[in-house]
């Protein structure tokens, strides 16, 4: 029977289960921290602890050229995609009916619809066309194909923010004569947010993780973090690549603490 | 804000002066690249070599074809070297640059796949055999019977690597046959086996320096550098040369046809064929090189590794993968299509 | 021409307009370059990988029927049959199992005061921050024999031997569960987000019982984000390759691994290029059906 008062954060058994999917999703990163730190060669035998890693990946051109680039191509491919993905969202939802409608949906949903290998083998014949004929070798063709595949990422979610949203706010506003933008700008993207977050965060997460596509893209001197992995993936893998992690941890956490404590002190 | 921007300048620009003086790109399989080797040719002639990374012939190959990569130096196994010159994607070396020619040790000259090595440079070689960890299984190990007809000890904690013509060609030697055999019989006693001993293996896939040194997997067919890794972590591992007869493989670099830092790639081929320089090539990746005189400069531990000396007992078994003729190819493609299934 | 076709006709022009940028990106980095695979479908495998400027159906038919290797014979390609089937229920298995997990996880997020959402969003996305290979490697590293999950288990006298998970199904459904979970919480998060908690309240003093609010309050309103993000984990997991292949051992393909090996040292691109576009179909027909059904329904109650 209703309790007297209903509260919706203390649903029995949501929270305990979100504390476990938190508690499983740290676990293996865990024990990646850990093997940052092995004094051994391996990322599955421990042999006692050691900050040589670090100390390697540190002198590592190859590895940090890649994990910046890494980071560049997720942060200018999320950016793109989450912007361009915001905009579709908007043309597809909450509107009448019209022609070529299921034609968008499917087309901004396609990245998703094939596996990566095929879309890779595609761009690789395309670009390498494209590369000869033009001369730019650069990491345009990187940024370009992960902006691509990130929209059905930045766009789901953001659509599903915005279908159903309540109008009245945006209605209310265009009577008070606030222009489009206004009440673009001052309305629907405050509402909208929580969903460009979101989906700002999957399209730049996708692409951090990226490797099929990236490794049939690339040009000479492109590896990224994920390439450079896959190529060790054959032989033996060291935890230098655990050191890096590691460090984008640490980097993370801090970035997100300062954040938080100078949103909070505003607040 | 504005590091973002610099180091975004930086890199967009980086990759458009691939071309520069002074630069070199090499394209190489992962994790087998010595970095002290290039650091001392960085010191000693100024230029600086970027390395990018593959994980299969078939993806180095495509790319390449595909054009516009920017690679200068490219470095395919024994036998994909005649299908790169045969699609004329590397071209003829010219001798009079690589002084070091000479270098190159007697038995690795004329090879198959390069008879006078004028499109190759020996970069390093192994053999695929089977390693075993000898407190599971005290068995002979110098069989191909230790995965083609698991002993019970093994059953469900043998891994096999998922190289096709590797697989493929143990199998067929096994069964009596040469690699690339067209004959009927012996391939379907190799593939009948392979089926049948598929569910005794735990897995297919790489990763065996880790997982025999932790004990995931107590086997592996597995290359003799990963393996002699593992046995320096997890001294129970030893390493067996299947007697029926077993693949070799060497990688050897080569210049391709659409290089833009050609004078630069001819000093690193002579360079690499220095004594001294091939065994920091051995010394990082842990297989042998072909250059005669570089076995003074190994490190002490591989002039003796029974992973990396083959045993003399073992040596006719050997043998390098030829580049197989179209039906012979299609065969073993089948076969590895039905067995991974 | 009247008032009403003139702001349809506005309301189509603005569509297009705004979906623009999306379409054209996408059409020049991933569905335009498709018709190249498309085309390839068509051709003949070449000697040693890519393709041959031969028109060919042997792509085509090699779907359903495969030439027996020694005999040419042909026969049912039943084994293709079987990797789709096993690609399928893993993907259905995935989806059901982020949904269960994600659901709560989701609406833990949105029932935070609003300064801590972010804070525990990007808590959901941190572990993904760094490179999949490595936590691939490091879930391993929790199950396996000798791992964390058994040592501790044997330690607290749960088991008596290490249960064996590295290398099965459990392992592969465990690892996508882990991977995909993101794709899943964040749709719903941003569609649970937007939901007033105090309409629920009064939901509930209306419908008396916790499964009623949940069948009739909670789900409708969540319905776009469940939408979004069994999508989001079912399509992508279908094609799924390196978790399967890390963490089941490569024994089993999925069909992912079926048409990058065709690819790969199967040198045959035709086939792998009639699979894809097979794939897609079958995908792109599911959504189309799958879309339609859901808001269907959502009218229906609503």
């Amino acid at each position: 029977m209703a309790d007297a008062s209903f509260q919706p954060s203390r649903i029995p058994g949501f929270a305990t289960v979100a504390v476990l999917a938190f508690v499983c999703l740290y676990l293996p990163i865990f024990t990646l921290v850990a093997y940052a730190f092995n004094a051994g060669t391996s990322i599955a035998v421990w042999e006692g602890v050691s900050l040589h890693w670090f100390a390697r990946a540190w002198e590592n051109e190859a590895v940090k050229s890649a994990t910046l680039r890494s980071l560049l191509i997720a942060t200018t491919a999320s950016a793109v995609s989450t912007a361009v993905a915001t905009l579709a969202a908007l043309g597809t939802t909450r509107r009448a009916a019209y022609h070529g409608q299921t034609f968008i949906y499917v087309l901004i949903n396609q990245p998703l619809m094939v596996p990566e290998i095929v879309t890779a083998v595609a761009l690789m014949i395309f670009f390498g066309v494209i590369k000869q004929w033009t001369g730019y070798q650069g990491l345009g063709y990187l940024i370009l194909a992960h902006t691509a595949f990130c929209i059905p990422f930045a766009y789901l979610p953001i659509r599903a923010r915005l279908e159903g949203m309540d109008l009245s706010l945006e209605t209310a506003a265009s009577d008070l004569y606030a222009s489009n933008w206004q009440t673009f700008r001052h309305v629907t993207l405050p509402l909208l947010a929580p969903g460009i977050l979101a989906g700002a965060m999957l399209a730049f997460v996708i692409s951090l993780d990226d490797v099929v596509i990236t490794e049939f893209v690339k040009s000479g001197g492109q590896d990224t973090l994920p390439t450079y992995m896959l190529g060790q993936m054959r032989r033996a893998i060291t935890p230098e690549v655990n050191a890096i992690s590691t460090g984008l941890l640490g980097l993370t956490v801090i970035l997100l603490t300062a954040f938080f404590l100078l949103t909070r002190k505003k607040g | 804000m504005k590091t973002f921007l610099t180091a975004t300048a930086i890199l967009l620009a980086g990759t458009s002066l691939a071309s520069a003086e002074g630069q070199l790109q090499l394209y190489n399989w992962g994790n087998y690249t010595s970095p002290e080797l290039l650091a001392k040719f960085e010191k000693e002639t100024g230029i600086k070599v970027t390395v990018t990374d593959y994980d299969s012939n078939d993806t180095a190959l495509a790319k390449i074809e595909a054009g516009g990569h920017g690679f200068d130096l490219v470095v395919p196994s024994a036998n994909y070297v005649p299908i790169w010159v045969e699609k004329g994607l590397i071209v003829e070396l010219d001798q009079s640059k690589l002084p070091n020619h000479k270098n190159i040790a007697p038995e690795w000259m004329d090879v198959a796949w390069d008879p006078g090595r004028k499109f190759s440079i020996p970069w390093q070689w192994g053999s695929t055999g089977i390693a075993v960890n000898t407190k599971v299984y005290g068995g002979d190990i110098n069989t191909a019977e230790v995965f083609l007809n698991v002993p019970d000890e093994l059953k469900g904690k043998i891994n096999v690597v998922p190289e096709m013509n590797d697989v493929v060609s143990m199998a067929v030697m096994w069964a009596g046959g040469e690699p690339c055999t067209e004959d009927t019989e012996v391939l379907k006693k190799a593939r009948d086996a392979l089926i049948a001993a598929k569910p005794d293996w735990i897995s297919m896939d790489y990763g065996a320096t880790e997982k025999l040194s932790n004990n995931d997997w107590a086997a592996s067919v597995n290359w003799n550098g990963s393996s002699m890794r593992a046995r320096v972590a997890n001294p129970d591992v030893a390493y067996g040369y299947p007697r029926e007869g077993y693949p070799l493989f060497m990688d050897s670099v080569a210049l391709l046809k659409d290089a833009q830092n050609v004078e630069e790639a001819y000093k690193f081929l002579d360079f690499i064929m220095v004594p001294e320089n091939a065994a920091m090539i051995s010394a990082f990746a842990r297989y042998a090189n072909g250059i005669a005189g570089s076995e003074a400069f190994m490190p002490e531990d591989m002039k003796t590794a029974p992973e990396v000396v083959i045993p003399e007992e073992f040596k006719a078994a050997g043998h390098f993968l030829p580049t197989c003729s179209g039906k012979a190819q299609d065969y073993v493609t089948a076969i590895w299509t039905e067995l991974q299934k | 021409m009247s008032l009403e076709d003139d702001a349809r006709a506005r309301n189509v022009r603005s569509a297009w307009a705004l979906s623009a940028p999306a379409l054209l990106i996408l059409l020049l980095a991933a569905a335009g370059p498709l018709l190249i695979v498309a085309v390839y479908s068509f051709l003949s495998p070449g000697k040693y990988g890519n393709v041959e400027w031969v028109f060919s159906l042997d792509g085509w038919r090699g779907i359903l029927f495969t030439k027996d290797i020694f005999d040419d014979t042909l026969k049912l390609a039943d084994a293709h049959l079987t990797i789709f089937w096993r690609s399928v229920k893993l993907s259905l298995l995935t989806t059901g199992i982020t949904f269960l997990v994600g659901f709560p996880t989701a609406w833990f997020i949105a029932t935070r005061p609003p300064r801590a959402r972010a804070f525990w969003l990007f808590l959901i996305t941190i572990p993904f921050w760094t490179n999949l290979l490595i936590r691939t490697f490091a879930i391993n590293e929790v199950i396996r024999n000798e791992g964390l999950f058994n040592t501790v288990m044997i330690k607290l006298g749960l088991f008596d031997t290490p249960l064996r998970i590295i290398n099965t199904d459990a392992a592969v459904l465990m690892g996508m569960t882990y991977v995909y979970l993101p794709l899943m919480v964040l749709p719903l998060f941003a569609a649970i987000d937007r939901f007033d908690m105090r309409l629920l309240e009064a939901g509930y003093d209306l419908y008396a019982s916790r499964w009623q609010v949940l069948r009739r309050v909670i789900l409708p309103i969540v319905k776009p984000g469940i939408i979004a993000g069994s999508i989001l984990v079912f399509v992508p997991s279908l094609g799924a390759y390196v978790t399967p292949r890390v963490l089941g051992g490569g024994k089993n393909m999925m069909i992912g691994n079926f048409i990058e090996l065709q690819f790969g040292q199967g040198r045959n691109w035709p086939l792998g290029a009639a699979l894809s576009m097979t794939l897609l179909i079958v995908v792109m027909a599911a959504l189309l059906i799958y879309v339609r059904a859901a808001n269907k329904g959502g009218n229906g109650h609503g």
